[in-house]
Formats: structure tokens, C-alpha cells, sequence
């Protein structure tokens, strides 16, 4: 069946409370006004030329699709207020310190747990939780460096936070390219706004990364990046963070470990490494620790991480706080580490493993978005109101045979912005993946990956589900 | 730089390289092949069997063939992916090297190797649905030139640079030694009878698979002699498909990269500095009097021995 349009109110990022164009919407508002449909298209078929000559693809994992996909990218782009940055950043640097904080005790005193804020079985028994973590020290106790933080809006000052990801986050590539994209199919709408730069993030990833050297490093740290390889759907990614950042791009047969330290195999003879920017999951870093059958890891790799001789970003073991049943906790993290009230909200969610909210859960199923715990990427959930009868008796059935592997969410009347689609411009509705950066200090650079659902009335922006991309623009002043 | 992408950018080099002169070759039988005394000769000394050796894809071949015919020959050498020097594989193999070292490339090497391996099968369709292979390979000829002219044109000369340009050149002897040793009977001097028109065909078809017949008439001004063509594309250094300018070539690369490097003991370079001595000294009378053919058997296993000291100084 085709989508519904869940909620019949929503949203729209252009307009102000009182009905007219909002401030920083204004220039685009005009823009859009005074070009005409044609040009714009005409502009839209030269981006998808550039992404696919410049290669920026992304594989989706499914059979007979194209191998080398690109992410349609949206021309319009979406617009950030000063001021709305100002309580994001905020927010999100709370949030990024209380998870790594909550990262730290629970592979240390686990106060948290002790203090019964959390369920102790629920940390210590997650399969994400690394035992081989325990009592290690990481340099400034980072432990999600790279963090992606999925953020969702509402109404003018309403953003809740949808989803942490805090063990490979990716897309920022995406926010880089449709800047640079951006720039160049429309110098003149980007110079008539004061737009805050993002170009600087390889940057400010370097500086984050050499500040997380080991302490056995005493001279100029070795930041390398391991990538799992060609044919992963990231793998243009990692290639790009790697070229702008300058350090090598490395698979795991490039690296060895001998007397506790990570070597690279150069045509300079071996090279040791300090810092590894890793995008290779947990479970597949070392065959000796983890999997035995990665083709993909380095042997000997958590020796010489346990030994201090090498650093990863981000650290083994960060899944255990970014699972959809630790989020409900974040809140709690945030007063119990940092004594503060949170400033971004999570969205309100049912954690089906208790009796009652599974109860609920069961009854309002057709409002509720009800998610698989251990999930990713859209496909083991329910969006109850645009399923079908028979989607939501068949996950009911899942359900109830399993409560403790789900949550439920309201459906969010997720915010729309304009966006170009066959018939003109129309709004669609968005999310915002902000990446945070925490070494001897926090880094957020402003900005991050818009994603948009170009069907209409469509809230699933995921990119394997069809979703798009937009630049983001956070303006250094409130008017546009 | 890591091992694996000089590696990988040694292999490209050889792929491309490859690719290109397998597409000469093939173009140069196929004239051969219009040739009076050719027709209804198809079997052992014939002019695709010739081709098939001098691609060095002899075992490849007769292990699904049991004699050669034209048809076959073409599909094996310009459209079989299951022969691994087939045109369409090196192009195949080429791009999965460049994909793999993207960041080593610039945008314009990039661009160039990717429209040769995107364009391939389209082209491909086309030549085989018009009957025109030879449009075919003068396009494969055309772009594999603009590879190498992206790379001149855009790389910056450091070790990335210098592997590419390694793999390259071992990989052009190889092929040049290899189409000679084929053929090294007419060349040699008391072959007979001189000036028949078979003779000068063959003479010409082997100056035109190296990109030569133009530059034999400038250099020697006299009609094709086998002592010239023998001189030419074995020693003469100026000849850009010679052994002695891959040699040398494959010398200057190697001393590049040594002394970027500074890494103390070099087989590699060690071998290649010998070879190239050695080939500077001698005269087209010392290879006769060795033996055309020993000399071209021991110039391709060298040229093994080199290939591997390169994999065992910096590759690995």
C-alpha cells in the first residue's frame, strides 16, 4: 500500500508561529520564489551528475539493486536559526558528556548501576557490554568519539533526541559534499547568507584523534584509518575522511601487532601506528579476542589496546549505551553524572519489557512506532499508523513473544521543510544527524546530515528506505 | 606510503599497460591475417596461434580449445573474462586496483580508467554487432593512451607516481620480449629469402604491434631489414617500446623511489641497475651471437626475478 500521511498537522520549518516566512527562511523563501522550475531541475540532474562522477555512492545490502547507489540529494537546503544552534549544541554536548561518563563507570565502578539507576543486568548482560574493557583507562575517558546524534523536530522549540550513535556513526561525509555541492550549483544563494562553515571537520577530526594518543606515545602520534574495504557501503566515506584528513586508509591485513604495539606495513619498511579511527565493528577488530573467522581485524589488537600502545575511536564497547533500551536512560545519565536537567528531550518511549507498558503498547498500536531493541536501519519495526491490519497482527504476534526486545515511540509529527519533488517544491519530513567529537575537549562543528523522506508523507528518512539528503545551513545570526 | 597501495598501483600500471598492447597486438594479427599467404592457415605458425603465444596465453587456450581458429582466438584474447590477460579482464583488473587506491589517484587518472572500464562492455556489444573489432581496439588503444596521459599530465611525482609508472614499464617488456621471441626467426640474419613479400609483412607487423613501423623509416631511412628491426626494438633506448627503454625505464623508477626512501639494501634496485648496465653495452651482433632466442628467454624470466624482488622489497 502506498503511505498514508500520519499526522494531518505538522510542522513546517519555513514558517514562523504567526504564519509568515520565519527569519532564517527568508532568503531561500525569495529564492525559491524567483527561480523557476525548470532551472532548478536542470541544477538537480547536475548534482546526481557530479555524486556519481565524483563516485560518492553508498551500497545498499539488497538483491539487484544498483551496487553503487547514490543518495538523491535535495537542493534546497534546510535552515538552522543561530539561536535554535545555540540550545542544540548545548544540549547535545551535555548529552555526549553524561553517555561517555555512564561509558566510563560502567566498565569501571559502575556506580550507576550500584546506585540501581539502571538495571545491572540490563548493562552487564547486553551483548554489546565488552568484558575485555573493564578497568581499562582511555585517555580523557573518551570512549564514543565520534558521536552521530539523531535529532528530531517538532515545533519551533520543540527537538527530541530520536537515537545515539555511538559506535560508527556515518554520513558526514554528506554533510561535507552537499556543502561543497551546494557552493558550487548556487554561489550566489550561499554568499547572500552568513552560512557557518563545516569544511573544517576532517580537521577537527585529526586534532580530536591526536589528542587521544596513547600516553606510551611520546612523539608526534600516528592517526590511521581501518576500514573494512572496498565493499563496504561506507567504504567512500572512510576513503574521503582519510584523503582530507591525510593519514592512511588501512584494511586489516596492513596491520600487524609485535611486543604490544600496531604496526603498518609500508614500502618504507613497518610504521607504528598510535591512533586508529576505526569503521570496522567491535565483534570483527580482533580474531584473537572477538571473532575467530574476521578476515577483517588485527590479531593481537586488544593486547596492545589493553597494553595502552595503541588507542581506538571510538573505544570497544560503546554499543552497550547507544542500544534503544539504554536510551530511555539518558536522561537519568545526564542528572546522575552531570547534576543537570537535560536540555534536549528524549522522545517519550514504552520499554515493552515492563508488563504494564507492554500492555498499553498492545492496545494503541495503530499510533505507535514500535522498535527492535537491538535494531538498525528501519527494517524490524512497525510504523503503526501507515501499516496495514494484517503488518500489525503479524508484529503483534512478535511482540508478545518477545516484549523485552522492543519499545514504542509515539508517531512523531516530525517537522517538514521545502523540498524539491516532481510536482514543485512541497515540504517533507526531516531529521538531523549532528556529529559531536570528544577528545581532550568537545568539537561540534555546525551543522550535520539532514535526512529527508521525498515520498510524500513518508516519516522513514533512513537512506536503504529511500530517503534523501539536504545541505544544512545553521546561520550565524538569527535572520536570514 | 601502505605496501598494499604501491601494490595495487604497481598492478594498475601492468593491467593498463597490458590491456593496450594485447589491443595492438590483436590489431596487428587481424591485418596479418588479410594477407594471401594467410588464408586457410590457421594452425601452429599461423597468425593467430603467433598472437595467442605472444599474449602469453597459451595454457590459458588450449586448455578449452584444441586447435586454433580465428574466432575463438579473438574471443579468448579481446572478450574472454575467463582468461585472465584477455583485454576485458586487464580493464576489469586495472579499475579494481585504481577503486582499491582511490585517494593515490588524482581525479583525472580516476576519471580516464573509470570511462575505459565503464565503456567497455557497451563498445564491446557494439563492435561484435557491427562486425568492426577494429574500431574496438584502436578505442582501447585510444583510451588506455589517455590514462597514461591523465597520470603524465596530473600525478604528482612521489612514490605513488613511481610504482605506476614501475608496473608500466616491467609490464611493456614483458610483452614486447614475448611478441619478439614469436617471431625472433625472421629477424635473425641469415634468414632467407630477403625482400619477399612475406618477409616484409611480417617485418611490418611487428614494428606496427610495438607502435614502431613510423619510427623505423626516421631513424634508419632504408627499407625494413631484419639486423635494423632486431636493433631497434631490442636496444635501442629511444624507442619507447625497445627492452632497452624498459630497462632503463624500470632503473630510473627503482633509484626514484631508493632515494626517496633511504631503506639501505635493495635487491630490487640492485637487479635492475645490472640489467640496464648490461643492456647498454652490447651491440646487435652480441645478440645474435648469444642467441636471439636465449636472449629473449632469459630477458622475460628476468624479468620475473625483477618482478619479484620488487614484491619483496617494498610490496609485501
Amino acid at each position: 500500500m502506498d503511505e498514508a500521511v500520519p499526522p494531518a498537522a505538522f510542522f513546517n520549518e519555513m514558517y514562523a508561529p504567526d504564519g509568515g516566512i520565519s527569519p532564517s527562511y527568508r532568503g531561500v523563501a525569495a529564492w525559491l520564489e524567483r527561480t523557476p522550475s525548470e532551472l532548478v531541475e536542470l541544477k538537480r540532474r547536475e548534482a546526481e551528475f557530479l555524486f556519481r562522477r565524483i563516485g560518492i555512492t553508498f551500497a545498499v545490502y539488497s538483491a539487484g539493486a544498483d551496487p553503487e547507489r547514490i543518495i538523491p540529494f535535495d537542493i534546497v537546503p534546510r535552515v538552522i536559526a543561530a539561536n535554535e544552534w545555540a540550545v542544540l549544541e548545548r544540549g547535545l554536548e551535555q548529552r555526549v558528556r553524561a553517555l561517555n561518563a555512564f561509558l566510563h563507570d560502567i566498565y569501571h565502578s559502575r556506580e550507576i548501576l550500584r546506585a540501581g539507576v539502571i538495571p545491572e543486568a540490563q548493562v552487564l548482560q547486553h551483548p554489546a557490554y565488552v568484558r575485555e574493557m573493564a578497568g581499562l583507562v582511555l585517555p580523557h575517558r573518551a570512549y564514543t568519539t565520534i558521536a552521530g546524534i539523531d535529532i528530531v523536530r517538532t515545533g519551533p522549540e520543540e527537538f527530541y533526541v530520536l537515537e545515539d550513535n555511538l559506535r560508527t556513526p556515518s554520513g558526514v561525509s554528506y554533510m561535507l559534499e552537499n556543502r561543497e555541492m551546494m557552493m558550487r550549483l548556487f554561489p550566489d544563494l550561499c554568499a547572500r547568507h552568513r552560512i557557518r562553515p563545516v569544511d573544517h571537520y576532517p580537521d577537527a577530526l585529526l586534532a580530536t584523534l591526536r589528542s587521544l594518543a596513547p600516553r606510551a606515545c611520546d612523539d608526534e602520534p600516528t592517526v590511521a584509518l581501518l576500514t573494512p574495504g572496498l565493499y563496504n557501503s561506507a567504504y567512500f566515506e572512510h576513503s574521503y575522511l582519510a584523503d582530507r584528513m591525510g593519514v592512511e586508509l588501512v584494511e586489516g591485513a596492513d596491520l600487524f601487532v609485535e611486543g604490544d604495539e600496531v604496526f603498518m606495513r609500508t614500502t618504507e619498511g613497518p610504521r607504528r601506528v598510535d591512533v586508529l579511527y576505526r569503521r570496522i565493528d567491535d565483534p570483527f577488530l580482533d580474531p584473537e579476542v572477538f571473532r575467530e573467522d574476521s578476515m577483517l581485524g588485527v590479531p593481537g589488537l586488544m593486547r596492545a589496546y589493553r597494553a595502552g600502545k595503541v588507542n581506538l575511536a571510538n573505544a570497544i564497547g560503546t554499543g552497550v549505551a547507544d542500544d534503544k533500551a539504554t536510551y530511555i536512560h539518558v536522561p537519568k545519565m545526564i542528572d546522575f553524572y552531570l547534576g543537570e536537567k537535560p536540555i534536549l528531550n528524549n522522545v517519550p518511549t514504552w520499554d515493552c519489557s515492563e508488563p504494564e507498558s507492554h500492555a498499553h503498547v498492545r492496545e494503541r498500536l495503530q499510533e505507535l512506532v514500535v522498535k527492535e531493541v537491538h535494531g538498525s536501519g528501519g527494517y524490524g519495526m512497525l510504523v503503526g499508523p501507515t501499516a496495514t491490519a494484517e503488518e500489525r497482527a503479524a508484529f503483534a504476534e512478535r511482540l508478545d513473544a518477545a516484549p523485552q526486545n522492543y519499545i514504542a515511540q509515539p508517531t512523531l509529527a516530525l517537522s517538514a521543510a521545502p523540498t524539491f519533488v516532481e510536482s514543485g517544491v512541497a515540504p517533507r519530513h526531516l531529521d538531523l544527524r549532528p556529529f559531536v567529537l570528544t577528545g581532550e575537549q568537545v568539537t561540534i562543528v555546525a551543522g550535520g546530515l539532514t535526512r529527508v523522506a521525498l515520498r510524500e508523507g513518508s516519516l522513514v528518512v533512513n537512506s536503504s528506505q529511500g530517503g534523501g539528503t539536504k545541505d544544512t545551513w545553521v546561520l550565524a545570526d538569527t535572520h536570514g | 606510503m601502505l605496501s598494499r597501495v604501491a601494490d595495487n598501483l604497481f598492478w594498475l600500471g601492468r593491467y593498463a599497460e597490458r590491456a593496450e598492447n594485447t589491443a595492438r597486438l590483436v590489431d596487428v594479427t587481424l591485418r596479418l591475417a588479410t594477407l594471401p599467404a594467410e588464408r586457410g592457415h590457421d594452425g601452429e605458425g599461423g597468425v593467430w596461434h603467433s598472437a595467442i603465444v605472444s599474449a602469453g596465453c597459451e595454457d590459458s587456450y588450449f586448455a578449452v580449445h584444441s586447435d586454433v581458429t580465428p574466432e575463438p582466438a579473438i574471443h579468448h584474447l579481446v572478450f574472454d573474462r575467463e582468461n585472465p590477460s584477455s583485454i576485458v579482464a586487464c580493464i576489469d583488473f586495472a579499475r579494481r586496483n585504481g577503486r582499491a587506491v582511490r585517494t593515490a589517484l588524482t581525479q583525472a587518472t580516476w576519471e580516464a580508467l573509470n570511462t575505459l572500464w565503464l565503456e567497455f562492455d557497451r563498445r564491446a556489444v557494439q563492435a561484435q554487432a557491427n562486425d568492426d573489432l577494429a574500431e574496438l581496439l584502436d578505442w582501447v588503444q585510444y583510451s588506455a593512451a589517455a590514462v597514461r596521459g591523465a597520470t603524465a599530465g596530473t600525478m604528482l611525482r612521489s612514490d605513488a607516481y613511481w610504482f605506476l609508472q614501475l608496473g608500466h614499464f616491467m609490464e611493456r617488456g614483458d610483452n614486447t620480449a614475448r611478441i619478439l621471441d614469436v617471431k625472433y626467426h625472421v629477424l635473425l640474419p641469415d634468414h632467407a629469402p630477403v625482400g619477399s613479400a612475406v618477409d616484409y609483412f611480417q617485418w611490418s607487423a611487428l614494428l606496427r604491434a610495438l607502435s614502431a613501423a613510423r619510427t623505423y623509416a626516421y631513424v634508419y631511412r632504408e627499407p625494413v631489414r631484419p639486423r635494423n628491426v632486431a636493433e631497434l626494438v631490442i636496444l635501442r633506448p629511444e624507442m619507447p617500446r625497445s627492452l632497452a627503454a624498459s630497462l632503463s625505464q624500470v632503473d630510473r623508477y627503482l633509484m626514484a623511489i631508493a632515494s626517496d626512501y633511504d631503506t639501505g639494501k635493495n635487491p630490487a634496485l640492485d637487479l635492475a641497475r645490472a640489467r640496464y648496465a648490461r643492456i647498454r653495452d652490447l651491440g646487435v651482433e652480441d645478440v645474435f651471437a648469444y642467441g636471439m632466442h636465449e636472449f629473449l628467454t632469459n630477458f622475460i624470466e628476468e624479468n620475473v626475478e625483477q618482478s619479484n624482488a620488487i614484491a619483496e622489497t617494498y610490496l609485501r
